[in-house]
């Protein structure tokens, strides 16, 4: 990075990403490239060497993010990122990445899915990133930024956080924000406090016990309660960490529900609604593990009902009719396969939906 | 001399046979390719645009199939371009524009990588009786903030085509937040890479929507004016939007 860093400089969603994490301190990625998400590979096999980090393109998206256990359990900020097919690979090692409660940064740049599926935008992962990325009880941080600076700042709060929690912590995007370009600004970052990790298997240099760091545990009265007190780090982390923000929910009777790119096309709906005099707002989800349940919660008591716009069949609803104890209709707007929702037509189910209001 | 009005002021065009949009990734390439074809098809040229972008699977000339039909420009794309197929093909329609074509705008993909499409071409190019070579730059992405950066990336990409860059349009924005303030601090940036590189200015590309002070002669810069006056300010319309832009 030439410029300075408080200049602003115009990035593609990948490449921000990717150079966020360098300034968040990480030193080491292993990934393996697929379109929607390559440019973070590009950058970083660029950017790696110049500030004498480690780039490395594994043999596969396996051996990649067993590339970042390794680091991990070493104590260094350590990412790996691809796109839908190359997630459902990593989902393995990301589950033991959990069992050994190591923090790294994941990357998801959704593209449209099952199986091969294709290469443009979609949120379709939305299940395995908050309910099932791998086997076993575990949960990850999930952040789902809806600017390029948006995932500037929540790239270098996944780092913090994972730390913190020693959980790991994935970015989900989507194709679209990973390939737009938008302006920024790198915030200052003081790498001179980052946590110390006494855990780490580093070499002990005769000064202390050995480290270990494993998810095997051979009693099952030991691997209960490694995995209570596990979830009671997530209580905390739900009670502290769940993010939304709020746009013109106060008085509105529907309230629509939506992240990452698809919340820019639903605000856009949302004030064409309110130029035609329907009282619409949106709450869009920073976070979607912890699911942001109290700020929903809340706007269920003066809406009249919600409605879900997703890139995808719509995953989200069931998270918000939990959030709400089914006290209000939940509906939904959604495209997949790639298809973008847009404006005009979340506008058509607002329009669809205020005809039917008290 | 130019005139003054904003409606007749054009820049000086020079429409070869084949002219080739090369850069870095995100330097506005393709929204820049886009608007020569238009100045050029409007200035009565017969122009084809081809995408031969390899690399990029968003944001490409491909989306702007009506556009060119509106305009009478030929538009050749890869046949899987912003579908779900992710495969770099270019078809024989190509070759067919470069050896035949009467004004040839070539979209290239980003960096040496996306300039290793243009090799094949390399022998059918030269053969023309006239080809342009055009650098889009822009100071404001990172990896080409300096010209340094710039000049290593010329002999990347020269080496990657097996052609030689001829022309610099410093394309220097922010997206929707570029200012005159902006661009008249990248003029410094803009003079040093032909300084190192010894490879000329072809335009100092600038919004339309900026262009109203310049023609007013009211910007502080004289070297913007200078410009002006040179017919070597391009003004581009931003075509490259995201779904949510009005």
């Amino acid at each position: 990075m030439t410029a300075k860093q408080t200049e602003r400089v115009l990035m593609k969603g990948n490449e921000a990403m990717a150079e966020a994490a360098i300034q968040a301190g990480c030193r080491h990625f292993f990934g393996y490239p697929i379109t929607p998400s390559t440019e973070i590979a590009a950058y970083m096999s660029k950017r790696m060497p110049k500030v004498g980090g480690t780039y490395l393109q594994a043999e596969s998206e396996v051996a990649a993010i067993n590339m970042v256990l390794g680091a991990a359990a070493a104590g260094v900020r350590v990412m790996t990122g691809s796109s839908s097919p190359g997630i459902s690979l990593k989902s393995e090692g990301v589950s033991y990445l959990a069992g050994c409660d190591l923090p790294c940064v994941i990357i998801n740049v959704q593209r449209g899915g099952p199986g091969l599926g294709g290469i443009q935008p979609s949120q379709a992962d939305y299940w395995q990133a908050t309910k099932a990325w791998g086997h076993g009880d575990f949960q990850i941080l999930v952040y789902a930024p809806s600017t390029v600076q948006e995932m500037v700042n929540l790239m270098m709060e996944a780092f913090d956080k994972a730390d913190e929690y020693r959980i790991p912590a994935l970015m989900l995007v989507d194709g679209l924000l990973g390939q737009m370009m938008e302006p920024i600004v790198f915030p200052e970052k003081d790498l001179s406090k980052l946590p110390e990790k006494p855990w780490a298997t580093n070499g002990h240099k005769h000064k202390r016990e050995h480290n270990i760091v494993n998810s095997l545990c051979l009693k099952p009265d030991e691997l209960e309660q490694q995995v209570i007190a596990r979830f009671a780090r997530y209580d905390v982390i739900k009670e502290r960490e769940a993010k939304a923000e709020e746009y013109l929910v106060d008085d509105a009777d529907i309230v629509l529900v939506a992240f990452g790119a698809t919340a820019r096309t639903t605000r856009s709906a949302v004030d064409m609604a309110r130029e035609k005099g329907i009282k619409a707002g949106m709450i869009r989800p920073i976070t979607l593990w912890p699911f942001p349940e109290k700020i929903i919660q809340k706007a269920s008591k003066t809406a009249q009902c919600f409605l879900s716009v997703e890139m995808s069949m719509g995953q989200m609803i069931d998270d918000i009719k939990l959030a709400i104890n089914c006290a209000k209709p939940v509906h939904f707007y959604g495209r997949t396969g790639g298809m973008v929702p847009m404006p005009v037509d979340i506008l058509g189910k607002i329009e669809e939906l205020a005809r039917g209001l008290k | 001399m130019p005139t003054d009005n904003l409606q007749n002021y054009q820049p000086q065009l020079h429409p070869a046979a084949v002219t080739i949009i090369t850069g870095h990734y995100g330097s506005g390439k393709t929204n820049f390719a886009m608007n020569l074809s238009l100045a050029y098809q409007h200035q009565g040229e017969d122009v084809t645009l081809c995408d031969i972008d390899i690399v990029n699977p968003y944001f490409r000339s491909a989306d702007f199939a009506p556009l060119c039909a509106e305009h009478g420009i030929h538009l050749i794309t890869p046949p899987f371009a912003n579908s779900n197929l992710d495969t770099p093909i270019l078809t024989g329609q190509v070759d067919g524009a470069i050896t035949n074509g009467a004004c040839v705008v070539l979209d290239v993909g980003g960096d040496d990588a996306g300039a290793v499409a243009l090799g094949r071409y390399q022998e059918k190019i030269t053969a023309r009786e006239s080809y342009q070579m055009i650098l889009v730059v822009n100071q404001c992405r990172p990896l080409t903030a300096t010209a340094e950066d710039v000049v290593a990336m010329i002999d990347d990409i020269n080496r990657a085509s097996k052609l030689s860059i001829t022309h610099i349009v410093n394309n220097s924005n922010l997206g929707p937040d570029t200012t005159l303030e902006q661009i008249t601090t990248s003029l410094d940036y803009g003079a040093k890479i032909i300084e190192l590189s010894g490879i000329p200015l072809l335009y100092q590309a600038i919004p339309r929507k900026l262009l109203d002070p310049i023609c007013a002669r009211t910007v502080p810069d004289n070297r913007l004016l200078q410009l002006y006056e040179e017919r070597k300010i391009f003004p581009v319309d931003i075509f490259v939007k995201a779904p949510w832009t009005p």
